[in-house]
């Protein structure tokens, strides 16, 4: 960890959130159905330092969104505590005071069709946190701001006038992010913000938002599926199964020498685009119903170095090499951990 | 395909929209544009351009009445062209003043159910839970009942409470209120439905992120996504309005005699029809069936044309 | 480029489809040409808005009106079939061309049995008995890899996961023996990992069954595990077409190697991703000579006046004048264009 960051901006401890999908009382007490809850997060423990990007990486249904959704306060846990810059973020506290701590956090989202208001001018879109926060003296220091961002995020003052259907989706996801940037926030929740967008738009968001992170010194929290835009653009990585954290370490690191048999599958899914030759091992089996996850480890049923432990005992999390894998395997030794190597892309 | 971004003003906007399009292409819209236009034209400039003052005793003379069509019989007089009733009031300018209270009953009532159904629907959608079973009870069993039976319900009990005399004198408002409280359930159901669309949109999100209370967020940014399938349905609520009106007019429970809608004029002349003076309910009907044929006929197009499958 | 001798099983030359709108007639696709060999996977590949998904629809005769075919021909085995009318078209889709697409959920009726639907499709297209066609549709669920195929078959779409169903969704596009699928993202709306056992099984199963596949994606991670050839598309044009790894690793023109490199890959680490500036055209903005020519780090004159055909460079074919004898004329000064 470079030196001169504060440790900790933001630190989640022991998160929950469970759903309740049960079917209304009436229906379960006619046909004896029982109670089903879905945990969508079932005890993370992560911690950010200022001005590093940190990854969630996992499948569809591994609880990465909801924990997005958690951090910046869309839902309420269900155990847990959410610290940001050392405050806890469920005590309760005056409106100004919460105000100042939300000016502080804003967040990214996945769909550039569906996160900008239709009927809102891109203007009023983005002034809008300026206004909520109080951040501007008069229309003309509004004005002013608003074309400022527009500038920042590579758009022109004079599309504030226009209506989001008048953008493609590349640009929509730029006024997503000067809408994210307008109330100066030091802290970014992006929640796969590149994965509807096309391969060369995707590239053009990702600089754009590294080159926002340096002039502004901004931290990230980045959900993604793509491990590859991952490696681009993490400090360190966080891989979910099923609502639990199974391994966090420094990027070069967990691609390098990834422990958990879960993390070794998903980089293999990576496909092969230096057509090394390399064959995609398909994983094994499907990923469970949250609703009713496996005992133990909830990996196990698809994990090749799965013992009787790994079916009855939750592993904990344990410190390795400068990150942490949640694995008996790797525990107990089991399970080797090699280097891997990926071969540099060349292009003529 | 998107449209192109133009930096004009509204108007060419507008003039280059998908719906200006879509309604100059349909020949039967801009008729029914046109006819409810006239309509309603004659109905509002009534006291302008009405031959008489058919309301206002003092110029009536009984010496004039059942004067028929003055086309239809030799009997008839130019200075009432489509004959007079048995008081001697002009039959055209009755209509004129007869739409033009017809309408405006249709309307307020529209009004009324329109703001009440779209706030209580914004509540039911965005706030869920509780709130969202109460009302949706009370609306499953308002809408049990006809909406004319409703009306007549609440007519009733404000006639039960008032004096004669004090009830024709707000009868207009009594008729509004009872027409827009039978009505409001079509438009909270749907504005319902679209909330809890449009709460789940990720705009609605940013907004909750940026901390703003649920109420700014329901009127700021879900209602002016909602409102599209409003406005079609007041568009076809505005005829069914005025035959409700027309309907409890008819029944003698709507707007009096004095104040005559047109519903009340084919009351009127439903007494005399048997004796053959035919005249006196025929031109009112026929100008509410125009009335409410055109107003559904633009509600139709206005329907498809909001639609953005049919585009 | 024909990789082998035979004759090509489906020909597309010089397509054309438009689209009428209130604002004039908007050209969708190009002037595409393009064969597959029987056997052979062609990956057609391209971002939103290139007509990559409309020149696949064209050729399983699925067009969405007001869509239509303008120009050119499409010829399967050297017969035409883009001027079949319906009651042809429908026997040719199935029998002779299967089709995969991309939501599993809606390729698949959600009333019917996956067991019926199957026999339903053998049965329109082969004179088999039910017994025979449900045996068959037992054979391919074994073959796709679904377990416990049995007691599946009379499960409903619902009860099988993304991945199963897309599995049930390509056996239904072979069971009647086609000889070329035309799969439409058939693995996007899955997770990564789903989507590599779901390509295996379109790989092992084409392999098998000497079914010829035209691939249309934006994802070029798949086109490279898959494909033998790929076409690379651009608003509405071909790029690019040439074999798979050499398109790939040296693509000839500069669209192709700005996308290649706006892909992160895992080799190297770098700060900034190779970024092409600007975006694609709009259909109704299109400019004049070559299309990607505003956004093109080696624009010459020759480039904004007259449009390139598909010429050979190297093993693959480019529209780029960079590989004609006469050049690009002289460079223009590029300016960064910014979306």
């Amino acid at each position: 960890m470079p030196d001169g960051f504060s440790p900790q901006f933001v630190r989640l401890g022991g998160l929950k959130r469970y759903f309740d999908v049960s079917a209304p009382w009436l229906v379960r007490a006619l046909e004896r159905k029982p109670r089903q809850i879905v945990q969508a997060v079932d005890g993370i423990d992560i911690e950010i330092a200022k001005g590093e990007t940190f990854s969630l990486v996992g499948e569809s249904g591994c609880g990465k969104s909801t924990v997005a959704r958690l951090v910046v306060g869309l839902y309420p846990p269900t155990a847990g505590s959410i610290e940001f810059d050392g405050n806890d973020m469920a005590r309760r506290r005056s409106r100004t005071d919460m105000a100042a701590l939300r000016r502080r956090m804003q967040m990214i989202f996945q769909d550039p069709f569906a996160s900008l208001n239709p009927r809102w001018r891109v203007f009023d879109i983005i002034a809008e946190p300026i206004r909520a926060f109080d951040l501007s003296k008069d229309k003309a220091d509004l004005e002013k701001k608003v074309g400022d961002l527009l500038r920042q995020v590579r758009l022109t003052p004079a599309d504030g006038r226009k209506y989001p259907h008048e953008f493609s989706g590349g640009q929509r996801q730029r006024i997503s992010i000067a809408r994210a940037l307008a109330s100066q926030p030091e802290f970014l929740v992006c929640d796969e913000p590149t994965s509807a967008l096309d391969v060369s738009v995707q590239a053009q968001i990702l600089n754009l938002m590294m080159d926002l992170q340096r002039r502004f010194n901004l931290t990230y929290l980045f959900i993604s599926h793509n491990l590859a835009v991952v490696y681009h653009i993490s400090t360190r990585v966080g891989v979910m199964y099923l609502g639990r954290l199974v391994e966090v370490a420094p990027t070069d690191m967990l691609f390098r020498r990834p422990k958990h048999p879960y993390t070794r599958m998903l980089l293999d899914t990576i496909p092969d685009l230096d057509m090394t030759g390399r064959q995609r091992m398909p994983v094994a089996g499907e990923v469970p119903s949250p609703i009713d996850p496996p005992s133990g480890c909830t990996f196990h049923p698809r994990c090749p170095a799965a013992n009787e432990r790994c079916r009855i005992e939750r592993p904990n999390m344990i410190p390795i090499e400068g990150g942490s894998v949640a694995c008996h395997a790797i525990e107990e030794g089991r399970l080797p951990i090699e280097d891997r190597v990926y071969a540099a892309r060349s292009l003529d | 395909m998107s449209d192109i971004a133009s930096d004009s003003g509204w108007l060419r906007r507008a003039a280059d929209s998908d719906i200006w399009w879509s309604f100059k292409s349909s020949p039967m819209t801009i008729v029914a544009a046109v006819a409810t236009l006239l309509i309603i034209a004659m109905a509002f400039l009534a006291p302008l351009i009405a031959p008489h003052t058919p309301f206002d005793p003092a110029t009536l003379s009984l010496s004039d009445g059942l004067k028929p069509p003055v086309l239809l019989s030799p009997d008839g007089d130019w200075s009432f062209p489509l004959g007079t009733d048995d008081q001697g009031r002009d039959i055209l300018s009755a209509i004129m003043y007869g739409t033009r209270l017809s309408l405006i009953v249709g309307m307020a009532s529209v009004v009324v159910a329109m703001v009440l159904g779209i706030a209580l629907g914004l509540l039911s959608g965005y706030l869920g839970g509780t709130v969202d079973a109460l009302i949706m009870r009370v609306a499953d069993v308002q809408l049990t009942f006809p909406a004319i039976l409703v009306a007549l319900l609440i007519d009733g009990v404000v006639r039960g409470l008032i004096s004669v005399q004090r009830h024709d004198e707000i009868a207009v408002y009594v008729i509004v209120g009872a027409i827009g409280l039978s009505f409001w359930v079509q438009y909270a159901r749907t504005v319902r439905g679209s909330v809890m669309v449009e709460k789940n949109k990720e705009y609605v999100q940013a907004a909750r992120v940026i901390g703003l209370s649920p109420l700014l967020i329901m009127v700021r940014h879900v209602l002016p996504n909602v409102m599209g399938p409003v406005l079609v349905i007041a568009t076809i609520n505005l005829g069914l309005a005025v035959i409700t009106e027309a309907t409890l007019s008819f029944l003698g429970v709507g707007l009096p005699s004095t104040e005559p809608s047109l519903g009340t004029l084919i009351r009127l002349g439903n007494e005399v029809l048997q004796s053959g003076d035919w005249w006196i309910t025929v031109f009112p009907g026929a100008t509410l069936a125009a009335l409410v044929l055109a107003v559904n006929l633009l509600g139709d197009w206005l329907r498809d044309a909001l639609n953005p499958k049919l585009r | 480029m024909n990789t082998s001798n035979n004759p090509p099983l489906l020909e597309v030359r010089g397509l054309r489809i438009e689209f009428p709108t209130r604002r004039g007639t908007l050209l969708a696709v190009d002037d595409v040409s393009f064969e597959i060999a029987p056997g052979e996977v062609l990956g057609v590949v391209g971002e939103s808005g290139a007509g990559k998904s409309l020149t696949g629809n064209a050729i399983i005769g699925l067009l969405e009106p007001p869509g239509r075919i303008a120009g050119g021909q499409i010829l399967l085995a050297g017969r035409r079939i883009d001027n079949l009318p319906y009651e042809q078209m429908r026997k040719v889709r199935g029998a002779q061309i299967g089709a995969i697409f991309q939501d599993p959920l809606t390729s698949l009726n959600p009333l019917y049995s996956i067991g019926r639907q199957l026999v339903e499709t053998i049965q329109t297209h082969l004179p088999l008995s039910n017994s025979d066609a449900r045996a068959r549709a037992l054979e391919l669920l074994r073959e796709v890899g679904i377990p416990g195929a049995e007691s599946r078959l009379d499960h409903f779409p619902h009860q099988f996961s993304g991945g199963m169903r897309q599995r049930v969704v390509i056996a239904l596009a072979l069971c009647a023996g086609p000889r070329l699928i035309v799969a439409d993202e058939p693995t996007t709306a899955l997770d990564v990992s789903i989507q590599a056992q779901i390509i295996a099984v379109l790989k092992r199963l084409c392999r098998d069954h000497g079914t010829a596949v035209m691939l249309v994606t934006h994802d070029m991670g798949v086109i490279a595990e898959t494909a033998d050839r790929v076409a690379v598309m651009y608003a509405g044009r071909l790029a690019e077409i040439g074999p798979v790894r050499d398109v790939i690793k040296h693509a000839k023109h500069p669209y192709t190697r700005g996308l290649m490199g706006s892909i992160p890959s895992l080799g190297v680490r770098t700060d900034r991703l190779t970024q092409i500036d600007g975006a694609m055209p709009r259909l109704t903005e299109i400019p004049a000579g070559c299309a990607f020519n505003p956004r093109c780090t080696e624009v010459g004159t020759r480039c904004v006046v007259e449009r390139p055909d598909l010429m050979s460079a190297g093993t693959s074919r480019a529209a780029c004048w960079l590989h004609d004898k006469g050049g690009v004329g002289a460079k223009l000064a590029t300016e960064a264009v910014d979306a």
